[in-house]
């Protein structure tokens, strides 16, 4: 910051009317680093020396106060024979198809119900937003809540109303991950509710009244005028929640720690326990490097999606 | 303070209330209110409901772990006098020292480097946006890794951060998001305007400062909010930054609030409690550009 005050200094003050007149030239050129500096700054210290110090990492048995061994990529082998890696990335799979596809398809159906001007529903939306900005620590608190095994738990008793027994959600391992699957959804559903809001408050209206006109029935209608119209941010909804969920860490960890018996462990939670845990730096950077490589790849199918939409 | 409301709609020519929505409710007919009461009441319980029972379990004595209730039973401040004596408020201010301080220096870098970027042409433009766009490829927790080992010694300049603010501070100040929406926001502001205020003389600095921020409110506010939601959230940054718990933030610790079995669910909704109201008090205020941001975000693509 220094520097940006001492560069408003150097610049003659507003009582120089005569190079004022003649308009300030843009010749400063190195102005515009002073601008960019900060940002340049901590993007090479927190993203991209990480980023580099991670795939060196990834070749090296690091080892404190020893110095690192260089182990080419036996790193990279030991994490893609790993079972419970396998395991991992199965469960994280799994987690993200669940949990976009459940998450965008409540979305779709919150913003269905209540799409409309009247102030209740405005109401309704704003308090159905409140799971998006509660931090998601706070989230598994309440859902560990929710998810009380005991049969008087809540959801338990609920459930109880319509026959169903009662279920150890976060203990058993083999409905753990459905577990925090309903978690993620349930925190992320408002969140593309508003964006297909944003949807449908763009479809024409008189497709409405056209297609009633032809004896459309509702369903007609939603299938062929209102959801064709919302395709478009639908598809790039999918591949962005799809990317978003490799990552998943805070949920998965706060609910379950990535148990039991690893039941719900993840790509990330993986990475964790072998890099914070274990110590294992190598190979947690190697499998962090394998989690880049395929957000990246993923990221730019998005990216390829959205342009091809463009341009159609 | 507006709620969640919806974008302007096109109208063209004359159209009747049935087809104002996808469904076809129609406002204003007992019939449609009556179709719509039910899905929209239970929308509002399970979405706010949860949400609600944390206020009423920390204002309660002794909440039932196995029950969930809106109102506090046995209405009390002790769950926060226990969790004032595990140091809980510490906990708090370290959170609000975080997010304040990290917002803050994030709308500083974001405004700068987007103004840079949208309002100057430079050798090398392509390539610092084409920087910031990377980054925004690279989820932050999968340098999670060798994030830990930077941050204990810096390279180039050996400074060791853990331990300190500036290890959570300075990784959450970089936000690529931050940059382009304030970049994208200011490529619109009239050049006229500028050039006005260079021919009265204005530097660069006063030329930002006092003309083209009070224009980017709302560009602001979207970083505002997203910046606040995301430093908020944080949960393993303050991990991996910390020498000692004391460091830890209100969200990581509600964890080991758990695991301590001396305090009961109400001790923990009290935590729970704390971490919740910033958040919410940020949404209720700036929820118009949080709204603005995700869909201008998602639909323009």
């Amino acid at each position: 910051m220094s520097d940006l005050t001492g560069a408003t200094r150097q610049s003659p003050a507003p009582s120089t009317p005569a190079r004022a007149r003649r308009g300030r030239p843009q010749s400063q050129w190195w102005t515009v680093w002073v601008f960019l500096m900060p940002a340049l700054l901590l993007f090479l210290y927190f993203k991209f020396i990480p980023m580099f110090a991670g795939i060196e990492m990834s070749f090296q048995q690091v080892r404190p106060f020893l110095g690192n061994l260089w182990v080419g990529w036996d790193n990279y082998a030991r994490v893609v024979t790993d079972p419970r890696f396998h395991s991992a990335i199965s469960n994280t799979i799994l987690l993200g198809v669940g949990q976009s596809v459940g998450a965008v398809l409540g979305g779709l159906l919150l913003a269905l119900l209540l799409e409309g001007p009247s102030r209740v529903l405005w109401f309704i939306r704003t308090a159905a937003f409140l799971p998006v900005v509660t931090a998601t620590a706070v989230v598994g608190e309440i859902w560990r809540i929710i998810f009380f095994p005991a049969p008087n738990g809540f959801l338990n008793s609920v459930i109880g109303l319509f026959g169903m027994g009662p279920l150890r959600y976060l203990e058993d391992p083999a409905i753990a991950i459905y577990s925090v699957m309903a978690v993620g959804i349930w925190q992320n559903a408002p969140y593309y509710m508003v964006i297909f809001l944003a949807g449908l408050a763009g479809v024409d209206r008189s497709l409405y009244e056209a297609a009633a006109i032809d004896g459309a029935k509702l369903r007609h209608r939603l299938l062929y005028v209102t959801l064709p119209a919302l395709r478009p941010a639908m598809m790039i909804v999918m591949v962005l929640a799809a990317v978003r969920c490799l990552r998943v860490f805070t949920d998965v960890w706060v609910l379950t720690g990535g148990g039991p018996a690893g039941a719900t462990e993840v790509w990330m939670t993986r990475i964790y326990s072998l890099g914070f845990e274990r110590n294992q730096i190598g190979l947690a950077a190697a499998a962090s490097i394998l989690l880049l490589i395929t957000s990246v790849v993923l990221t730019m199918l998005a990216v390829y999606l959205t342009r091809a939409r463009r341009v159609k | 303070m507006t709620m969640i409301s919806e974008t302007k709609r096109p109208r063209r020519g004359k159209i009747d209330g049935t087809f104002d929505t996808a469904i076809g409710w129609q406002s204003g007919t007992a019939q449609s209110f009556l179709a719509r009461a039910l899905p929209a009441a239970l929308i509002l319980f399970v979405f706010a409901g949860p949400i609600m029972t944390i206020i009423a379990g920390a204002f309660d004595l002794n909440p039932d772990p196995t029950r969930l209730t809106l109102w506090p039973t046995n209405p009390s401040l002790a769950n926060f006098e226990v969790a004032t004596n595990r140091g809980i408020w510490g906990y708090f201010f370290n959170s609000l020292l975080i997010a304040g301080l990290g917002l803050v220096l994030q709308i500083v870098v974001a405004v700068t480097a987007g103004y840079a970027l949208a309002r100057r042409k430079f050798v090398g433009q392509t390539v610092v946006l084409g920087i910031f766009l990377a980054t925004m490829m690279l989820p932050e927790e999968v340098v999670a890794v060798p994030l830990a080992v930077v941050l204990g010694d810096l390279p180039l300049v050996g400074v060791n951060l853990r331990g300190t603010i500036f290890a959570i501070i300075l990784p959450v100040a970089a936000s690529a998001f931050s940059i382009l929406v304030m970049a994208a926001f200011m490529r619109d502001i009239p050049e006229e305007i500028i050039e006005a205020a260079k021919i009265d003389g204005a530097s660069e600095m006063r030329i930002l400062v006092q003309i083209i921020l009070p224009m980017c409110t709302p560009a602001l506010g979207v970083v505002a909010i997203f910046g606040f939601n995301g430093i908020w959230d944080q949960y393993l940054l303050p991990i991996i930054a910390a020498n000692r718990t004391a460091d830890y933030t209100i969200t990581v610790v509600l964890s080991s609030l758990r695991a301590d079995v001396q305090v009961g669910q109400g001790v923990l909704l009290a935590g729970a409690f704390l971490a919740l109201v910033p958040s919410l008090i940020v949404y209720l205020l700036l929820q118009n550009s949080l709204i603005r941001g995700i869909t201008s975000g998602a639909v323009k693509g």
